[in-house]
């Protein structure tokens, strides 16, 4: 990929982060940076489309240490779940014969798993040796009459958030607008409702989670097309460009690819999340108000109504546990806010957040959500961390799984709220699964028992002591 | 305090229960050189040594008084003499276990003034032990019985009151309760040496059960365990460790025959219970806790951060022997998790203290009726609970007496920080593997995904 392309991508007008000190996506600083890189991004937005060979072209280190390293669940096909690649040889790299082994990988894959499509994702070391990606995936997809498409995404472009980028402009490079959605099946027509074809990108069905929502969208005779790429199928992908609307869930991470359908198929978009009993009512109002179908509107209204009384009343002995409950809350962007708003619902008390990943839009958002006493948090190293749950006397620490050690190792608890989560918390009855696992940790034993020094220690253990 | 429920049925289904003789032989096969011998029909005995074969995968030295009709009928005290002759005379033991059964108890035996009787007629045997005890298995349980025989065998090697105390200043004596497998009882031992002690452990199935070849290609009499000159000598020793709450009563008389200062514990399994017998440790050697086990006590309390998010509101059914109730109940409270479902073959005091809402005394069935009303996620116990498990759909932690299925079940680490640590580790491991936390697969009414007709129904929806 060339320089020229890279920067296009670091342009994202859609995105609040191109503008002011923080413009396109800020390069990584030697020996002060956490985070993956532009390989894992793409393969992390891509992974979960489940019907499609996934051949990392690199030595070991890219997929050897990646692959099925996610959470993401499938109901039908599990072929993303096989690991693939290349894994180049220093003969393949000196003799400049990777290349001809991608093309023979590809041609295995093939043989061997019939995919409905193959993603070639390039990593550092055939970028370095200039191995001609999009060539080869060319003529394998002649020779074995099966789409290849090159997802170029070397690990020095740039940082993760930059490759899911690269994975949403080759999904929309190559992908969309290739093929046509089906009819709607008779079968699934209702009387009264009129079927409305929608899109969700960013979505990855994390432990299955998605399946909380999907049958609500069902409900209002909202088709998704195409989750990009939670549960997805090549074909979804393909028919992307004849949704009515698009939502994109959760962070900025595909949001380029909203916004070129918005520019060349002219579909109006939103984003939204699916975290917390508001935000979940918020993204159903959201299509209702794009799709601007006063059926679909009233509808939408009564399920809201009757789901959140239903939720709200199963969640009355969870709030009982939970009250009060001081959390610090340290993960990125859009989720700061969701994810607030949802623990505001248990009754919890966000003490503090982290905003090194929001935009000024979000930390507006937080302010009015949470008032001006919230501390943000802009330092997300494990002591500032812990300095910050001593300072402000949290309960719990919630942040993705990086950070679920340094909490632990100082005998705090922990909620784990990424990617490589096991539980799914989106929609409204994922909210019982997020107060179980809240109070679980927070009321656990175990916090007493690792603090307490052993009987014949004369000093205090380590830790830090907790709030009320 | 747990409620206890008593048995309010006819008919034990899936029984939990293993006899008391079977656990007072238990006990004795941790004496080295020994052999017990049921005073009842030879089916007591095959019975049980085919318990035990299976278990430990083992030879088993079992013998049998071998009541017969004529016997049972007029009078079988000759059996038993003639039983004892036989066996000093053929095998020359350096201990006899003697206990009786169902069948002698009811016939109303006075197994005491038998074994008087056969010094009597035979005092060129008077050098070897005999332990009589009364288990008739019509009450009680394994437990119950193993502890009696533990007693009995303090009652006939230390039939004086000694003062003698400390005369061995390393020697700590352990009463070491039927909970305890060999794995078990050889970590004990490892960590007393740890503080530079010498321990003497009565029964030591760690020594006897622990499944070793040997030079001996067989044996007539237990390989390996307590050896009876060693159990003499308790009252010289500086402490006596009393592992387990069914063995109070033989350390009351241990404790009342040569006043060494005992210290007593219910369970070893857990953070705290293992603090406070490390604790003791410390206390009766005088030495710092070993940094060793430190390092095992912070491997532990580390496991416990990693698996809480596991065993957090696990709901866990148990049926074991009551001390063994207890201890998996406490250990896995520890963890967060509710002990939903409980039941001991046969009362018992510590059952009071089981950290659960209700302990009912009964069978397996008992505990599938309370693990399936109450969504137990997970049973803790033994070999004959498969099944119990498998209609339930949760798994099953294989633990207590039997385990025919389990290759190494009988040898495997409970106590201590590593066990505990290990029990964690693989309790947590069951709820991930069996885990039902997610939601099931939703298949869209508008999809259209030819092909898959097969994964959407396998996942249970229709398209």
């Amino acid at each position: 990929m060339q320089a020229k392309e890279i920067a296009e991508l670091l342009n994202e007008p859609a995105c609040t982060h191109n503008k002011k000190e923080k413009s396109g996506c800020a390069r990584p600083k030697p020996g002060a940076t956490a985070g993956g890189c532009s390989f894992d991004g793409a393969q992390i937005a891509l992974l979960p489309i489940a019907d499609v060979a996934h051949i990392v072209h690199g030595p070991i280190a890219c997929a050897g240490s990646s692959w099925d390293n996610r959470g993401t669940r499938s109901s039908g096909p599990t072929l993303y779940r096989i690991g693939m690649t290349t894994d180049l040889t220093e003969q393949d790299v000196i003799m400049g014969r990777g290349e001809k082994r991608l093309f023979h990988a590809i041609k295995q894959a093939v043989d061997s798993y019939s995919p409905k499509a193959v993603f070639i994702y390039n990593t550092c070391v055939p970028a370095l040796t200039g191995d001609d990606i999009s060539a080869v995936c060319k003529s394998a997809a002649e020779k074995t009459g099966v789409p290849v498409i090159p997802v170029d995404c070397a690990g020095f472009y740039g940082t993760k958030n930059l490759g899911n980028r690269i994975a949403g402009e080759a999904m929309f490079k190559y992908v969309v607008g290739t093929s046509e959605p089906l009819p709607v099946p008779e079968s699934a027509q209702r009387p009264g409702i009129t079927v409305h074809d929608v899109n969700l990108i960013g979505e990855y069905n994390i432990a299955g989670e998605f399946w909380n929502v999907a049958p609500l969208f069902d409900e209002l005779g909202l088709r998704i097309l195409c989750t990009l790429s939670g549960d997805a199928r090549f074909h979804d992908v393909q028919t992307m460009h004849r949704a009515e609307a698009n939502m994109v869930v959760c962070a900025k991470a595909l949001l380029n690819v909203a916004r070129k359908l918005q520019t060349d198929y002219k579909t109006p978009f939103f984003e939204g999340s699916f975290y917390g009993v508001t935000d979940t009512s918020m993204a159903f109002r959201e299509f209702a108000k794009l799709l601007n179908d006063p059926s679909l509107t009233e509808r939408t209204e009564a399920l809201i109504a009757r789901e959140e009384a239903k939720i709200n009343a199963a969640l009355d002995p969870w709030r009982e546990k939970l009250r009060g409950k001081r959390v610090l809350l340290y993960t990125g962007g859009v989720k700061s806010w969701s994810i607030v708003s949802a623990l505001q619902d248990l009754g919890m008390d966000v003490v503090a957040t982290g905003t090194s990943k929001s935009t000024e839009e979000d930390k507006a958002r937080i302010r009015e959500i949470m008032g001006d006493k919230t501390k943000m948090i802009t330092d997300g190293s494990p002591k500032a961390l812990l300095g910050v749950v001593k300072e402000y006397q949290a309960d719990i620490l919630i942040a993705g799984g990086r950070n679920m050690y340094t909490a632990l190792k100082a005998r705090i608890p922990f909620l784990d709220i990424n990617q490589e989560r096991e539980f799914g918390y989106e929609g409204y009855s994922g909210m019982i699964e997020l107060a179980r696992q809240l109070a679980l940790t927070i009321q656990s034993p175990v916090w007493a028992s690792v603090r307490k020094p052993a009987p014949w220690a004369k000093s205090n253990v380590p830790g830090v002591e907790l709030g009320a | 305090m747990a409620e206890i429920l008593k048995r309010n049925k006819a008919l034990a289904v899936n029984p939990l229960k293993a006899s008391q003789p079977v656990g007072a032989s238990l006990a004795f096969l941790g004496i080295n050189k020994a052999i017990p011998m049921m005073h009842g029909s030879q089916g007591c005995t095959a019975f049980g040594k085919v318990y035990f074969v299976r278990h430990f995968r083992e030879p088993i030295p079992l013998q049998t008084t071998a009541m017969d009709q004529v016997s049972t009928v007029m009078n079988a005290d000759e059996n038993v003499i003639e039983g004892l002759r036989a066996v000093c005379e053929k095998s020359k033991p350096a201990l006899i276990g003697l206990p009786t059964t169902g069948l002698s108890e009811t016939q109303g035996t006075d197994i005491k003034r038998l074994v008087k009787n056969f010094y009597t007629k035979h005092p060129e045997f008077a050098h070897i032990p005999v332990v009589p005890v009364n288990t008739p298995d019509f009450t009680g349980c394994l437990e119950s019985g193993y502890a009696l025989a533990v007693k009995a065998t303090l009652e006939v090697m230390l039939p004086h009151k000694s003062t003698e105390v400390g005369k061995r200043k390393k020697q700590v004596n352990v009463l070491a309760g039927s909970f305890l497998t060999p794995g078990d009882v050889e970590h004990i031992k490892e960590l007393i040496e740890a503080f530079g002690l010498r321990p003497l452990v009565l029964p030591d199935i760690g020594d006897s059960l622990d499944g070793h070849l040997t030079e001996m290609e067989s044996s007539p009499l237990t390989v390996g365990g307590t050896p009876v000159t060693d159990i003499a000598s308790m009252g010289e020793s500086i402490a006596t460790l009393v592992l387990g709450n069914s063995l109070n009563e033989a350390a009351d008389f241990l404790k009342e025959q040569t006043s060494v200062p005992d210290f007593r514990f219910d369970s070893l399994m857990g953070l705290d219970a293992v603090d406070a017998f490390v604790a003791a440790l410390a206390e009766i050697s005088g030495k710092p806790v070993p940094e060793k086990i430190e390092r095992q006590r912070a491997q532990l309390q580390d496991a416990m951060v990693d698996s809480h998010f596991m065993l957090g509101f696990a709901r866990v059914a148990i049926a074991a022997d009551p001390d063994l109730l207890y201890g998996y109940a406490r250990l896995v409270t520890e963890m967060g998790c509710e002990v939903v479902a409980a039941v001991a073959p046969a009362r018992a005091n510590i059952l009071n203290e089981v950290a659960a809402a209700q302990v009912g005394i009964g069978d397996l069935e008992d505990l599938e009726i309370a693990a399936r009303k109450n969504g137990a996620q997970l049973v803790i116990s033994n070999s004959h609970a498969v099944e119990t498990a498998r209609r339930l759909g949760v798994p099953l932690m294989r633990a207590g007496f039997p385990q025919y299925d389990l290759i190494g079940g009988y040898q495997r680490l409970w106590v201590g920080y590593r066990g505990t640590r290990q029990a964690f580790f693989d309790l947590a491991n069951m709820l991930v593997e069996h885990g039902h936390h997610e939601p099931e697969p939703y298949v869209s009414i508008y999809a259209q995904r030819t092909g898959e007709a097969h994964a959407a129904s396998a996942a249970g929806q229709t398209h």
